[in-house]
């Protein structure tokens, strides 16, 4: 198999990590070469965050070039934009309906772009979840990260039960509840 | 058995099979989770040491002993490192000695972007160079078989990519943790002039050995696929390489970095028209292959600055460009990092730049002090810096210009190396004024504990250093601690602390917000009917609080309700949320 590549992107904090780490469990239990790279240290402190996951027969590099993203998972509109040019051609984004300002439009030097969604919408086959309110649904606000990868699910060819095995191995005990729940709404929402 | 681990993980997995039986660091991103990883294994000893000079010296300490021992650090850690690392070259081991660092090509977290490879050259000691977290491990456990083979200390050389993406690993037992004997050894381990003059020559006599040894290993590999053009590489570099060239080039992989083979490259070289390195930063093999005669492209093709990709690989050699069927027409907003909500450091910057001090910095997550809105750092040099260049600053500019100085440092940086510059000021006669940033753990490599703390790696209860003995204990007689949220008796302290004439340290004690157990009540929200709009809650430069149709909104979604915004607002217009 060709080399599939997910770029998942977001703000330091948003619990990405996890994320990614629940698909890269999956992905090897599938059998495949997998390459994951993550942001740790001062980029993580609120900053724009990028995880590269790769997979397929033998991966080599972790990044992923401009254009050679088959799909974004982003867990804020305003990184979704900004990952764009790494999406290939055809390629899917799933995004987080969530605005957060950055620094510069909280200090006034820029504005927030206002058109986000057409534009993701004019280049790429987009998902729009509301993660947030579907968290708070679920039971627990910093649910958000399992409600997009529920969505994320939903998109891709995955079945839903290696999902939610691999969520089983990965998350403790006493949030597997409200997790559980949290992804369902996600993949019932990108379902829809 | 196959696990995916991070390149820091299959480091300490490497340690454990390799029969590693101490590891002592210091953290530092990129390097941190090596150390971290190896407390997961019972039978290794581990610990975190108040900088990376101590760590290595115990673990030097640890390998004369006779256990196999680890020290791990960034790149810059390696400078602090330094000075036992060049003797220890000259001792050579007794159990296996390996220090690990971690390069930051990039910076995405470091405040220069040196390469480590050449101290392996300056401290003439073998360095390994891994690819992925297969070769993480692997070329761990190796190290500490040449390390004894060769009795020599092996520096494991990773970077960011490296050491931050997870792959596949195989798993193998642990094996070889016997504890070697001990015995007195004055000319191996006694470096004064006399045993060190004849050390030195046992040193190039193993740098003979070794430059054999790289003719031949199967650490240094070579990838023929009958092409005209070769290329030379190493670490992350070969993954890019071969990602972006595939079987389009053959390949010379040098995992291990220094000393680099003679015979092994001409014999590449001569069966290739023409020769590319690719090496990020600094032209290490490339000036080592036109040091044999032979025509490469290198630097001239490829850049000394940040991360490489294969799009730059492919550019270079093939000229093939990369397409993207996007390109951002308008700038949008780019989202550097930023004090966490409820960060207590935000409180001590917001005075800092409301009494117009100079503030001499240091390195952590204050400083991020010097971004906008806040941008009240001055400087930053590296760990420790902050108090012994205020120092300087005050011996140039004078008395008048003290008195609107400080410097910051974090309680874990402060026992670093801000201990010295402390009584560098006391016994030189300065008055300057050291704010110590308490927040009771070290927060940017994602909180170690450190002497302060009164925990060690393990969690288990420790003495803590106690930060107002040890000021007192150095001559400090002007020492207050204070909560840098109490904003009004905060702004008191530092404007009567800098206007004394004699040294003082103010200790700005506040725990950071990540920790489990710092829990604000409720959330902030701006009450619209007494918000004047004056805007003074949007100088602490609080992720959470942004302008939007003309109104200041709190984000519930990234609040913490820390209440800082509160105690800045001139007309009591936030209020707390349940």
């Amino acid at each position: 198999m060709s080399t599939k590549n997910i770029m998942i992107t977001g703000v330091g904090g948003q619990g990405t990590l996890l994320a990614v780490r629940i698909l890269a469990h999956i992905v090897q239990e599938q059998g495949y070469d997998v390459k994951v790279s993550e942001v740790h240290g001062m980029s993580q402190r609120g900053g724009s965050v990028v995880t590269y996951l790769k997979y397929g027969d033998k991966v080599y590099s972790p990044i992923i070039g401009l254009g050679e993203a088959d799909t974004i998972l982003s867990f804020e509109k305003l990184e979704a934009l900004r990952c764009l040019p790494y999406l290939k051609e055809g390629g899917e984004i799933i995004v987080n309906d969530q605005e957060i300002d950055p620094m510069p439009v909280i200090t006034g030097a820029m504005e927030y772009p206002k058109d986000i969604e057409e534009t993701l919408r004019a280049y790429a086959k987009v998902r729009l979840v509301k993660a947030g309110e579907l968290a708070v649904e679920a039971g627990n606000t910093r649910t958000a990260n399992v409600v997009l990868l529920g969505a994320m699910a939903a998109a891709g060819s995955i079945p839903k039960e290696t999902w939610i095995s691999a969520l089983k191995d990965t998350v403790p005990e006493r949030f597997l509840e409200v997790n559980l729940k949290a992804f369902d709404l996600g993949y019932a929402a990108a379902e829809a | 058995m196959k696990k995916i681990m991070l390149g820091n993980e299959a480091v300490a997995r490497g340690a454990y099979e390799a029969g590693v039986r101490f590891v002592s660091s210091y953290p530092g991103t990129p390097s941190t989770e090596i150390t971290e990883s190896t407390v997961q294994y019972k039978e290794i000893y581990c610990e975190w040491a108040p900088n990376e000079k101590v760590a290595a010296e115990a673990a030097i300490g640890a390998s004369i002993a006779g256990g196999r021992a680890l020290s791990c650090c960034k790149h810059v850690g390696l400078n602090v490192m330094a000075d036992p690392v060049f003797t220890v070259s000259y001792t050579g081991v007794n159990g296996g000695l390996v220090f690990a660092v971690a390069d930051d090509p990039g910076m995405h977290s470091s405040q220069n972007e040196q390469d480590s490879r050449h101290y392996a050259e300056a401290a003439k000691i073998l360095m390994l160079e891994p690819s992925d977290s297969q070769e993480c491990k692997e070329f761990t456990r190796r190290a500490y078989e040449l390390s004894e083979q060769f009795d020599t200390p092996v520096f494991l050389r990773l970077s960011t990519r490296v050491s931050h993406s997870q792959s596949t690993v195989e798993l193998l037992d642990r094996a070889g943790d016997e504890i070697k004997d001990y015995s007195k050894n004055i000319p191996k381990y006694v470096m004064m002039p006399a045993m060190a003059i004849r050390r030195h020559v046992v040193v190039e006599e193993r740098m003979k050995a070794l430059r054999e040894f790289a003719e031949t290993t199967d650490l240094n590999t070579v990838e023929d696929n009958g092409a005209k053009i070769g290329v030379i590489t190493s670490g992350i570099s070969y993954m890019y390489a071969k990602e972006a060239l595939g079987d389009r080039v053959n390949f010379l992989k040098l995992g291990m970095a220094f000393p680099m083979p003679e015979k092994l490259i001409r014999d590449f070289c001569a069966k290739c028209e023409q020769v590319f390195v690719v090496e990020e930063l600094d032209p290490v093999i490339e000036n080592h292959v036109k040091a044999l005669g032979i025509s490469v492209s290198g630097k001239d093709v490829f850049t000394l600055l940040g991360e490489y990709t294969p799009a730059m690989i492919r550019k270079a050699v093939f000229n093939e460009e990369s397409a993207s069927h996007y390109v951002q027409e308008t700038e949008i907003p780019n989202r550097p990092p930023v004090l966490c909500p409820g960060c207590p450091h935000r409180a001590t910057f917001y005075v800092l730049k409301k009494l117009g001090l100079t503030v001499s910095g240091d390195i952590g997550c204050y400083t991020l002090g010097a971004a906008a809105p806040l941008q009240s750092v001055d400087t930053t040099i590296c760990m420790g810096a902050s108090v012994s260049a205020a120092h300087g600053m005050t011996k140039i500019r004078g008395t008048e210009f003290n008195k609107k100085l400080v410097s910051v440092i974090g309680d874990s940086t402060f026992i670093h190396s801000g201990i010295t510059g402390l009584i560098d000021i006391v016994y030189n006669k300065g008055a300057n004024t050291v704010i110590i940033l308490d927040n009771s753990i070290t927060g940017m490599t994602g909180h170690q504990d450190n002497p302060a703390t009164g925990k060690t790696i393990y969690g288990e209860e420790t003495k803590a250093v106690d930060l107002v003995l040890l000021a007192k204990a150095v001559g400090i007689e002007r020492v207050v601690v204070c909560d840098p949220f109490d904003v009004k008796k905060f702004e008191e302290v530092v404007r009567e602390e800098t206007a004394a004439d004699e040294p003082s340290v103010i200790i700005a004690q506040r725990p950071c917000a990540l920790l489990k157990y710092v829990k604000y009540e409720g959330h902030c929200k701006v009450n619209e009917e007494t918000c004047r709009k004056c805007k003074m809650c949007m100088r602490i430069g609080c992720p959470a609080i942004t302008w939007k149709d003309g109104a200041v909104k709190i984000d519930l979604s990234l609040c913490n309700g820390c209440g800082l915004c509160m105690n800045v607002c001139p007309f009591v217009a936030i209020e707390k949320e349940a």
